[in-house]
């Protein structure tokens, strides 16, 4: 399979009779499910390739086979011409294909140069030379624009942004042939993102080969030569950027029409009763006196660069937080939250939908039955003094969730780790829906999850911010506080710096404040406090 | 060295750091406390028995280290010391030949622990305390009632001191530290064990041989521990099958482990550590006998010691102020 690519920037390589990657016929059963059916697939040198597909389309099966991770029930694998085959990882990389996963693999309490030259140390007769070791990862970490990061620090003590760019580092280490990433940048900076842009634009000039998965449709938009479509574990089709809108893009990849993403917003109001006040809260210096109301059927968007404050101050009102201060007010009632037993407690009826799923959001070996029920346990008690737990009446809550949400599973009793990533989401949604909860706080809850389930995501949001529960969203991505949030607001070095409202809340303004410059007054000049809040 | 990264080094030994402070201040107590002060015999006697349990515990530190308990450690411990009573004695070439055994056989019985824990993809846990009771087994059978003998010469310079100023079981550890340790650290398998334990998944994505990263560890284990063995018979110049020393050591490396800064969930800590963890909890043996107290008040102030030492270490909790945290 070839393919015309129209990119001016791309350097030209000679034409090859034969791809540089391809894949012919691969087919992948895990048991009775077959992730992957009969694909055939190809990527040359010097291009970025896009793979898209909603989550469970079988890209991270794809790219798990290049990688060496999983080998394929089917079909061959052809590198240069020749025929190949990958027991382990290591064999991928001797081979030159390096993958960047989604799930970091860095070990948390080895240093970052011990990371980065994990695999190929520098050094002798087995022996690791530390000081060759400290300077490779110094001239990879410099290579990717983190030289702000020790090599000498472990990667347990780094921000998750700067660990994905140490992820980063390490695999141009390995001097791929074949770069894959999967999400790689979901976690990162806008700073950071453009960072890895650049890299990724270099590195397709040296002649390699990139495999890019991502979400991110603007990302594909910016950086892909080459957009190949995956649905249900087949490949549906492969064509040059800018030969399909994404519309027709986002269709190939659901399968059906894409009619809107954002459910409409409520038409202008009087301001609703609010149901969460805060009041200067503060928490060392990653808080500074944070105000906001969030009313009563309002969906309240925080935005603003990663690491501003905005998980702390979700987690601060959810009682995570030792020695916050400022005042607390839910539904009018002063609330002091010391802790999420108490956030979730009738009184005060708070959620969080936590960042990650995987360590705080659920128990991945307890089913999907058991996981929904966690947090609401307490509601379905019978007995004397509520000693034992009401099944029959659990039971019934818990299926009507699972109808509502529409999650995907075989069967509630099977272990929510076997779930996709979205329908995991989706089950942790469900948990506190279960808690009838009056205040719902989202922490980034659709990173690395499928379109449809997004969408999804954002009708339910929508549907009880109408119900009249109050809404305050945390979100990585700029569309979905311009789609989804009655109000926004920008959070930068530990304070709100401004609010947008209405007609207000586009992507001009959302960077602004985000970067905290004044686009009037110049766009290096900072703002000296922002726009005086509403 | 630039002030950042020294900062950094202190930070990451600070588990070790502790340790060796924690030792001098009881080690000063014990020996101001002593009738007989600073004197060669004292430190010697003080030496020899430390180092058994420095040995043992620098064993434990390795399958801890990869992210598993190895409960055989102790009764590796007493089989090649029954091994040793049989084997090393006669004329120098037998000695050094019996020597050889003993090692092997120690580094054997850690390769199997680690074949069972790699291959049969069991609990490190489960299957040393099952190998454990086989090794002891092992250590009946070799030397049904205690006795055997070991070359004396050996055993007295073993025992005793170099130039009548160091104790030769402190060169004896020193030796073990630079010659086994200090190389396994700056391994590319040293490492290997290290980003198994942190984090076995993302050590497999990065392409390292997993299995033979654990596998090295419990053998150079089984190693260390036979070294072990072999000094527990020079000290005591016979072979006993004790089932309460196999346990107890065990369980003080254990104790050793954790009190010298390594992670019970692996990947952070090293040996080091563990050798001044096993002096503090002898040195707590040592400071009972000099301030007197009753045999009967022993264990209780051991365990009390024992908690203080292992709460120091774990005093961060109080800094901690997002509650996350405390369960990473």
């Amino acid at each position: 399979m070839t393919h015309e690519v129209v990119t001016e920037a791309q350097a030209p390589l000679p034409h090859r009779a034969t791809p540089f990657w391809q894949m012919h016929g691969i087919t992948k059963r895990y048991g009775g499910i077959l992730a992957l059916d009969d694909v055939d697939f190809a990527c040359e040198r010097g291009e970025i390739h896009a793979v898209l597909g909603e989550n469970g389309a079988g890209k991270s099966t794809l790219i798990k086979i290049a990688a060496g991770v999983v080998t394929p029930s089917e079909g061959k694998l052809m590198l240069e011409g020749h025929e190949v085959g990958f027991a382990t990882p290591q064999e991928a990389n001797a081979a030159g294909i390096v993958c960047i996963f989604q799930e970091l693999s860095l070990m948390p309490d080895l240093s970052v140069a011990d990371n980065i030259c994990m695999a190929n140390p520098p050094g002798r007769f087995g022996f690791i030379n530390h000081r060759a070791q400290r300077r490779r990862a110094e001239a990879l970490l410099a290579r990717v624009g983190c030289e702000d990061v020790n090599p000498l620090e472990l990667v347990k003590n780094l921000p998750l942004s700067r660990r994905q760019m140490v992820e980063i580092a390490k695999a141009l280490g390995r001097e791929p042939r074949m770069l894959i990433l999967d999400e790689a940048t979901s976690a990162l900076t806008a700073a950071d993102v453009g960072k890895v842009y650049g890299i990724l634009r270099d590195l397709r000039r040296d002649g390699l080969a990139i495999l890019y998965i991502s979400h991110r449709m603007h990302e594909i938009e910016e950086l892909a030569d080459t957009c190949s479509v995956f649905r249900n574990g087949r490949h549906i089709e492969t064509f040059a950027k800018g030969a399909r809108s994404d519309n027709e893009i986002i269709r190939l990849m659901i399968g059906r029409e894409y009619t809107q993403v954002y459910p409409p917003k409520p038409a202008h109001r009087e301001p609703p009763p609010p149901a969460l006040t805060v009041k200067d809260l503060s928490w060392g210096r990653r808080l500074k006196n944070v105000s906001l109301n969030v009313g009563k059927g309002e969906i309240v968007g925080l935005g603003g660069l990663d690491g501003q404050g905005q998980r702390e101050l979700l987690l601060a009102l959810f009682g995570v937080l030792r020695g916050v201060s400022g005042a607390v007010e839910v539904d009018g009632k002063a609330a002091r939250l010391s802790s999420p037993g108490q956030a979730k407690s009738d009184r005060i009826r708070m959620a969080l939908i936590p960042e990650d799923r995987k360590s705080e959001g659920l128990l991945l070996p307890m089913s999907v039955r058991d996981n929904i029920s966690m947090a609401s346990i307490g509601r379905f008690t019978q007995g004397p003094g509520g000693m034992f737990i009401d099944r029959a009446r659990q039971d019934a809550r818990i299926d009507e969730m699972v109808a509502r949400l529409s999650i995907k599973c075989g069967d509630t009793d099977s272990p929510v780790g076997t779930l996709s990533g979205g329908n995991q989401q989706k089950v942790v949604i469900a948990k506190w829906l279960m808690t009838e909860a009056r205040v719902i706080l989202l922490n980034d809850p659709t990173r690395g999850i499928d379109v449809g389930t997004k969408q999804e995501i954002y009708q339910l949001l929508r549907e009880l911010a109408d119900a009249g529960t109050a809404i305050l969203f945390y979100t990585t991505d700029y569309d979905e506080l311009i789609g989804c949030c009655d109000r926004v607001s920008i959070m930068y070095d530990g304070g709100i710096v401004r609010e947008l409202k209405g007609e207000a809340i586009n992507e001009e303004n959302i960077l602004s404040s985000a970067l905290n410059i004044d686009l009037n007054t110049g766009p290096n000049q900072p703002a000296a406090a922002g726009e005086p809040r509403a | 060295m630039s002030l950042a990264d020294l900062k950094l080094r202190l930070a990451q030994s600070q588990g070790l750091i502790i340790a060796v402070v924690v030792f001098v201040l009881m080690f000063t107590l014990y020996i101001a406390n002593h009738p007989a002060g600073l004197t060669v015999p004292v430190v010697t006697t003080a030496a020899n028995k430390a180092v058994l349990l420095a040995l043992v515990s620098m064993a434990q530190t390795l399958p801890v280290l990869t992210g598993g308990l190895d409960l055989s450690v102790g009764m590796v411990f007493v089989m090649t010391n029954c091994l040793a009573s049989t084997l090393v004695s006669g004329s120098p070439l037998e000695v050094a030949l019996g020597i050889v055994v003993v090692l092997l056989a120690g580094a054997a019985a850690g390769f199997v622990n680690g074949a069972i824990v790699v291959y049969g993809r069991l609990q490190p846990i489960i299957t040393t305390l099952a190998t454990g009771a086989v090794y002891y087994g092992i250590a009946l059978l070799l030397r049904p009632v205690p006795g055997g003998e070991v070359q004396e010469d050996l055993a007295d310079f073993m025992t005793w001191t170099v130039f009548d100023t160091v104790p030769t079981s402190l060169l004896l550890l020193l030796a073990v530290v630079l010659l086994v340790w200090l190389p396994f650290r700056n391994s590319v398998v040293g490492r290997g064990c290290y980003a198994v334990g942190s984090a076995e998944g993302a050590a497999y994505m990065s392409g390292l041989p997993v299995g033979r990263s654990r596998l090295a560890a419990f053998t150079l284990s089984g190693l260390l521990a036979g070294i072990a063995g072999l000094m527990l018979t020079f000290v005591t110049f016979s072979g006993e099958a004790s089932a309460p020393i196999g346990g107890t050591y065990t369980l003080n490396s254990i104790a050793a482990v954790v009190i010298g800064g390594t992670s019970l969930y692996g990947g952070a800590g090293g040996a080091i550590g563990s050798i001044f963890g096993a002096f503090i909890l002898r040195t707590i043996d040592d400071l009972l006998f000099v301030f007197d107290l009753p045999p009967l008040w022993q264990p209780l102030f051991q365990g009390v010691v024992l908690l203080g030492a292992v709460s120091l270490g774990a005093a961060r909790v109080f800094r901690i102020r997002n509650r996350l945290e405390l369960f990473n």
